[in-house]
């Protein structure tokens, strides 16, 4: 019944549309899906944010190509945060309501269930805050993307940064569950392919965890030039907040982290964070481009965008682009328009999809946190260290073990 | 494990407060995590809308938390008394949840976080060398406090006359209200101070932990874990396990991190195989 509707409703967009329009699509439009947390702990970082911006994305292409006018609707989902409930939710947006693209998907666990569903169901995935180096490794799929960011460019630039930087002794906590391992190897490597030493074995925390206070006691003993932090959102903060409070950055112990979102400095004030090294896609004031931007979002959303946020915009819109190209959203068509695709907008830059993983490389900045004092306005919080290069910010390709 | 006195002090607080009521009103208040929680929120609240330090708030928010706890023994829980205890249990269940969501849309539309910084008192920032290690002065402090009002609620519920006439308005509150003692006003009494207690509690963790909607809940499970170890209902047994259940914890995470979150739950099996009312409860006859 569904289908012979869906096939209806395409003939008569067929026949409706104007004769200047050559594309096909599916069901007459273009359906992007928004599969995000909305009201869990990514909620504030990603989101209803997510949403907006992916709307934002669908309005500034139909504005650019009159001949979709009207075809690109968006919808947002709420995973969770749960692997089941993210394959549940998807199969459905992909079956009943048509959605031809999956973006955002926070937590490793729910993009890599998301994404299984999509492959299955031959629709395009766009990952963006989902941070597993599995996706476009032993995970990886013809319909799968990874954008933005992941373990091993978080732990590349923010390893390498801070040990070129001086920080030549390590000692690392990390939270002990997926995400929290696989960062803390690609840490460890990345400290010790730059010359760097670990002052002490790495110690796995519970997760979650409140009191971080006998890792940081250790700390003090062992006496490493930087307290590496894996740990993310409320733990991440619960670890900085005592970090402080026990007075290391006194003592000389410097603070590196492998996950920061712009939330967390928020939620402890930019003060605790002063100083400390991370690396990120993007932020808000990074130049002119940019602030152009997320003077629009703040406008439309109320709040300064993140940079998942802003991925999720530019990750949405070179889909579209890329529908565009191929002249259909036949997912088929739009892997291929998509693979290999060089690019440049104002989140990614110098940007290529690689067409063997499907890991789009793009330039990460390694940022340092500065004061309140330094800051020049509101939410204000980075200065840029340095860029790192597209090419080599990311796993390169002989150490994938990608096979699609 | 020096460190872990200063969460075994939040244990020893909340199943204080959990034991007093429990103990005195046979609720089991599920809520207690939530009260905690609003204690450190009011704190956060009170610093942010009225720009009072952490001295008044240390002294307000437990009012202020005591106060909602009067309301909710007045105008919920003593609707349930005289039904089954589960009444009561799915209440403070239900209005935990509640609580928790609401607070979050206020952080979120008051105060535009979720999850909320506050710094300890100037006084109190800061470290101290104790010679075997360098530990920041306000966890001392915490401590230090926990101790005090601990072995202050002890003494009032053990010691004194008005003990005495909780004690005796709770065992037989026919009898005791023949002797022309108004039982309810005590009952709400009672719930108010370990209401209050939570609160405290609450102030106290705020500038250690961050002020977030859940941050109660992930407490409030060990919490009752030492409250069934230390005996239901037990004063002492819950300040004392309290305390020995954060040093516990402290030691487990330092030799064997994945354990330390199980291992109080390990330690409450156990002394339920060899002391069905535990370490300080009084077997349920001989009470």
């Amino acid at each position: 019944m569904n289908k012979t509707r869906t096939a209806i409703l395409a003939l008569t967009a067929l026949l409706l549309a104007p004769a200047t329009s050559a594309q096909s699509l599916s069901d007459g439009g273009v359906k992007v899906g928004v599969l995000t947390d909305l009201s869990g702990v990514y909620s504030e970082l990603s989101g209803q944010g997510s949403v907006k911006a992916a709307q934002m994305a669908a309005e500034d292409f139909m504005k650019a190509n009159r001949a979709y006018a009207g075809k690109v609707s968006v919808i947002g989902v709420d995973h969770q945060n749960k692997a089941d409930v993210a394959g549940n939710k998807a199969a459905e947006m992909i079956d009943r309501q048509n959605v031809d693209l999956l973006v955002d998907m926070p937590t490793s666990s729910a993009a890599l269930a998301a994404t299984e569903v999509a492959r299955q169901k031959k629709t395009v995935a766009m990952v963006v805050t989902g941070a597993t180096t599995a996706l476009t490794n032993e995970k990886c799929n013809k319909y799968t993307f990874h954008y933005a960011y992941d373990n091993y460019m978080l732990a590349n630039g923010t390893g390498t940064a801070v040990t070129k930087r001086g920080g030549s002794s390590w000692y690392i906590i990390y939270p002990n569950y997926a995400f929290g391992q696989d960062l803390n190897r690609q840490m460890v490597s990345a400290v010790q392919e730059n010359g760097g030493k670990l002052a002490a074995p790495s110690d796995a925390t519970p997760f979650p965890n409140t009191d971080f206070s006998s890792y940081l006691l250790k700390a003090q003993s062992v006496r490493p030039k930087i307290f590496g932090t894996m740990q993310a959102g409320n733990d991440l903060v619960n670890v900085v907040k005592q970090y402080n409070e026990f007075g290391l950055k006194k003592q000389g112990i410097g603070l590196g982290i492998g996950l920061l979102f712009e939330t967390d400095v928020a939620a402890l004030g930019q003060d605790a964070f002063s100083g400390a090294i991370a690396t990120v896609p993007w932020f808000w004031n990074f130049d002119a481009r940019s602030r152009q931007w997320a003077g629009r979002f703040e406008k439309a959303f109320g709040k300064k965008p993140t940079w998942a946020q802003a991925g999720v915009y530019s990750a949405t819109l070179q889909y579209l682009s890329a529908v565009a190209r191929a002249k259909t959203d036949n997912s088929d068509a739009v892997v291929k328009a998509l693979e290999g695709y060089s690019f440049d907008d104002f989140f990614a830059r110098n940007a290529t999809i690689r067409p063997q993983d499907h890991r789009v490389l793009l330039d990460v900045q390694v940022v340092q946190v500065k004061g309140k004092s330094e800051s020049k306005e509101a939410g204000d919080i980075y200065k840029r260290l340095n860029t790192i290069p597209a090419a080599k910010a990311f796993m390169p390709l002989s150490e994938n073990k990608c096979r699609m | 494990m020096f460190n872990g006195l200063v969460n075994g002090a939040f244990y020893a607080l909340l199943s204080l407060g959990l034991a007093v009521i429990f103990g005195m009103l046979r609720i089991v208040n599920f809520m207690h995590g939530a009260l905690y929680m609003l204690g450190a929120f009011a704190a956060f609240a009170l610093g942010q809308l009225l720009g009072l330090g952490f001295w008044p708030s240390l002294i307000l928010a437990p009012l202020l938390v005591g106060l909602l706890g009067v309301v909710l023994e007045r105008g919920l829980l003593s609707r349930l008394y005289g039904l089954e205890p589960s009444y009561n249990l799915l209440l403070t269940f239900g209005l935990t949840l509640l609580t928790q969501d609401l607070v979050k849309q206020v952080m979120l539309s008051r105060f535009a976080v979720s999850s909320a910084p506050y710094s300890p008192p100037e006084v109190l920032s800061g470290v101290v060398n104790l010679g075997f290690v360098v530990f920041p002065k306000y966890r001392l402090f915490v401590i230090a406090l926990s101790l005090v009002v601990c072995l202050v609620t002890w003494f009032v519920i053990e010691k004194t006359r008005v003990g005495a006439i909780i004690r005796a308005s709770t065992e037989n509150p026919v009898v005791t209200r023949a002797f022309g003692i108004n039982v309810s006003l005590w009952v709400t009494g009672v719930f108010a101070v370990g209401a209050a207690l939570a609160g405290l509690a609450g102030v106290l963790a705020a500038p250690i932990y961050s002020v977030e909607p859940y941050m109660g809940a992930e407490l409030i499970i060990t919490t009752f874990a030492v409250v069934v170890i230390g005996g239901m209902g037990s004063i002492l047994g819950s300040v004392v396990t309290g305390f020995a259940v954060g040093v516990l914890a402290a030691v487990g995470a330092a030799v064997y991190p994945p354990i330390a979150n199980t291992l109080v739950f390990i330690l409450m099996a156990l002394v339920l195989l060899v002391r069905p009312s535990g370490l300080f409860g009084l077997p349920e006859g001989a009470r």
